[in-house]
């Protein structure tokens, strides 16, 4: 597949602070990149470099194997919906999806075919006549995609689309986008914070801190082999449990010591891994500490603990104890009979975890 | 507990009515100049002469009006306000017209373009708001020499323009500065230019901060009188100059009623600009601080 957007060795500097270091991204057509991480991390930084509305310090931003570092941001064949919406207050739903063609002077006929089709497309026909002020958010969210839409654009660029919605609205709207996706086989770079649309919508992930890449994969790749400590407790909710313990060689596989809230020490066996250090932690997700006696796995080892908090989601029941001086989440089913304050029997499954150092907190 | 309910009620009503007495003298208080204003310059000299100064006229009379609009003396000069009025109307209407214009662009430039040092050259235009006038008179006087506007219209009108600009910059700065700038962003992406994003998006949007800005100008401009008399000569001078000469200058009996008559000519259009506008004025006062 060609390459759509490539970003080479990109530095982005505001005064004296570096915002972005050496960013490398390359997507193809029809993939969709979601840039995340927490505030401040440069996602957005680097999405406006993407658009051109800030100019970069170093490094090349192809898009269709163009160069466009220096290209102004109307020539790059891109549409970009804000979060605000950034809809033109003064003028109705109409005149805010042809503002772009008429400025381009495309022809009247042109411009009614293509709004007919977006309009039908997002099924906003009936709003046509309305200004910005009269629409729900939801409402609104929908002509500011119409307005990238219209456009035609090789790479569509999302700034946090759904932040402004509330909860429900913005599930939906997810969904909607995804099957914009679908449907258009286009090509999409999309910021968010929330962890959540970043695992629905992506086909590949791009975690950022603090300016630098934490971690580029597809979803699975990044929920179940992070590359370090950061990317394992920001994505997935709960987060990954990431546990202090210590590994001892023994003939044919490594014992892994926990040691619990009463001072003594559990065991695990760890058969897959040839080198570990000697002081690690384990990340292991809640849905990998489970309940004993409902489906006992193979690999599965068990842990006896005291249980602290119980909370009930509905389709899961996250409980809470302690392992190795760490809060710990473990899913349990719904119809789980385990009370606060007494101990339990954990199940954990050792295949799905992963190890870090605890002085880089890279993966090993 | 009924009874005592009474009891605050009574004391309310009395406060109320104190309230409403205080405010009547007040209003009385206010009103009375342009009450003597008015009838003063309805009376005859006559009557101004065995009246007393708070009677109503006997005989209302129109002619001190007439006198003060074409005929009054200003100097040597008999011709009345007539002339100096439209002197009045060519300065304020160009000046405010471009101060309002620039003062957008320069708003629109520093809230949304910023640039380096955009902060100091809007530091630098409010600084100007301060600066007294009589300080850059001087100064003024050689750089309209040098132009070679000196006393004319034209000449006045850049002055107004120059002094109107940091603040009606300082109006539209602020306005637009709770603008989100994503919607610059979107303008741009949709490939509008920088005139383009500013007639098409921001004007439109600017009405209510449009209206003060002209209140605010228009009144300064056409009540100013000390620009008005150091940057004219004969035929250009603005109607509050002209007023002073009238005032000034008396052959024989001071005329009370054309005195007034003029002044209140004079005052005439900025008092129906607040009349009419004031409303959009206390609006557009307030429009940034409440988001719609």
């Amino acid at each position: 597949m060609s390459s759509i957007l490539k970003i080479k060795d990109v530095n982005k500097k505001f005064g004296k602070i570096s915002v972005l270091n050496d960013i490398n991204i390359n997507i193809d057509k029809g993939d969709f990149l979601v840039l995340v991480g927490p505030s401040g991390c440069g996602k957005s930084t680097l999405l406006n470099c993407i658009a051109g509305l800030e100019k970069i310090n170093g490094g090349e931003i192809f898009i269709n194997n163009k160069d466009m570092s220096e290209v102004a941001p109307k020539d790059r064949d891109i549409a970009m919906v804000f979060q605000s919406y950034a809809l033109y207050p003064t003028m109705t739903v109409e005149k805010n999806i042809t503002f772009g063609m008429k400025v381009r002077g495309i022809s009247e006929e042109i411009q009614k075919e293509k709004l007919n089709e977006v309009a039908k497309q997002l099924q906003i026909e009936s709003l046509l006549k309305r200004k910005p002020g009269q629409l729900s958010g939801g409402q609104r969210q929908r002509v500011a995609m119409g307005r990238a839409l219209v456009r035609n654009p090789k790479l569509f660029l999302f700034d946090e689309p759904l932040s402004n919605l509330d909860a429900k609205l913005r599930v939906e709207m997810r969904t909607e986008i995804k099957r914009l996706h679908y449907d258009l086989g286009a090509s999409m770079v999309y910021v968010t914070h929330d962890q959540i649309e970043a695992m629905t919508l992506a086909t590949k992930i791009v975690v950022m801190k603090d300016g630098f890449i934490q971690q580029i994969g597809t979803p699975a790749e990044i929920y179940n082999y992070p590359e370090n400590i950061f990317v394992a407790d920001f994505m997935g909710s709960p987060p990954m449990n990431l546990i202090n313990a210590t590994a001892q060689k023994e003939k044919d596989y490594y014992k892994i010591n926990i040691k619990m809230e009463d001072g003594s020490i559990s065991t695990l066996k760890e058969k897959n891994k040839s080198k570990l250090p000697h002081e690690l932690i384990i990340g292991i997700r809640p849905e990998n500490i489970t309940e004993n006696g409902l489906k006992n796995k193979q690999s599965s080892q068990v842990i006896s603990s005291n249980i602290d908090i119980i909370e009930p989601a509905g389709s899961d029941t996250f409980v809470m104890t302690k392992l190795g001086n760490t809060e710990v989440t473990a899913r349990f089913h719904s119809e789980t009979k385990v009370k606060v304050g007494s101990k339990v029997n954990l199940l954990i499954d050792l295949d799905k975890a992963s190890y870090f150092d605890p002085n880089s907190g890279q993966r090993i | 507990m009924i009874n005592n309910n009474y009891k605050i009620n009574y004391t309310n009503v009395i406060l109320r009515m104190l309230l409403y007495f205080f405010l009547s003298v007040f209003v009385l208080y206010y009103l009375l100049p342009l009450f003597v204003m008015v009838t003063t310059s309805l009376k005859s000299l006559e009557e101004i002469r065995t009246g007393s100064l708070v009677a109503l006229p006997r005989n209302i009379t129109f002619e001190a009006w007439g006198t003060a609009w074409s005929s009054a003396c200003t100097g040597i000069q008999c011709e009345g306000l007539k002339p100096y009025f439209w002197n009045s109307i060519l300065i304020a209407i160009p000046a405010v017209f471009i101060s309002t214009l620039i003062g957008a662009l320069n708003g629109y430039v520093v809230a949304q373009w910023r640039f380096k040092g955009a902060n100091i050259i809007f530091a630098l235009m409010l600084f100007g708001c301060f600066i007294p006038f009589q300080v850059v008179l001087l100064p003024m006087a050689r750089v309209l020499g040098l132009m070679d506007l000196a006393g004319s219209i034209t000449g006045l009108i850049f002055v107004h323009v120059i002094y109107g600009i940091g603040f009606t910059t300082l109006f539209f700065r602020n306005y637009y500065v709770n603008i989100p700038s994503e919607l610059v962003k979107a303008a741009k992406m949709d490939g509008a230019t920088f005139l383009r994003i500013f007639w098409s998006i921001f004007l439109p949007l600017s009405l209510p901060i449009i209206v003060v800005t002209i209140i605010w100008q228009f009144t300064q401009i056409w009540n100013d009188f000390l620009f008005g008399v150091s940057f004219s000569e004969a035929g250009t001078q603005p109607i509050t100059v002209a007023l002073n000469n009238i005032v000034n200058s008396t052959t024989g009996v001071k005329e009370y009623n054309v005195d007034m008559a003029a002044a209140i000519i004079a005052a005439m259009p900025t008092l129906l600009v607040y009349i009419f506008a004031g409303k959009y004025f206390i609006r557009g006062l307030t429009a940034g601080s409440v988001k719609g």
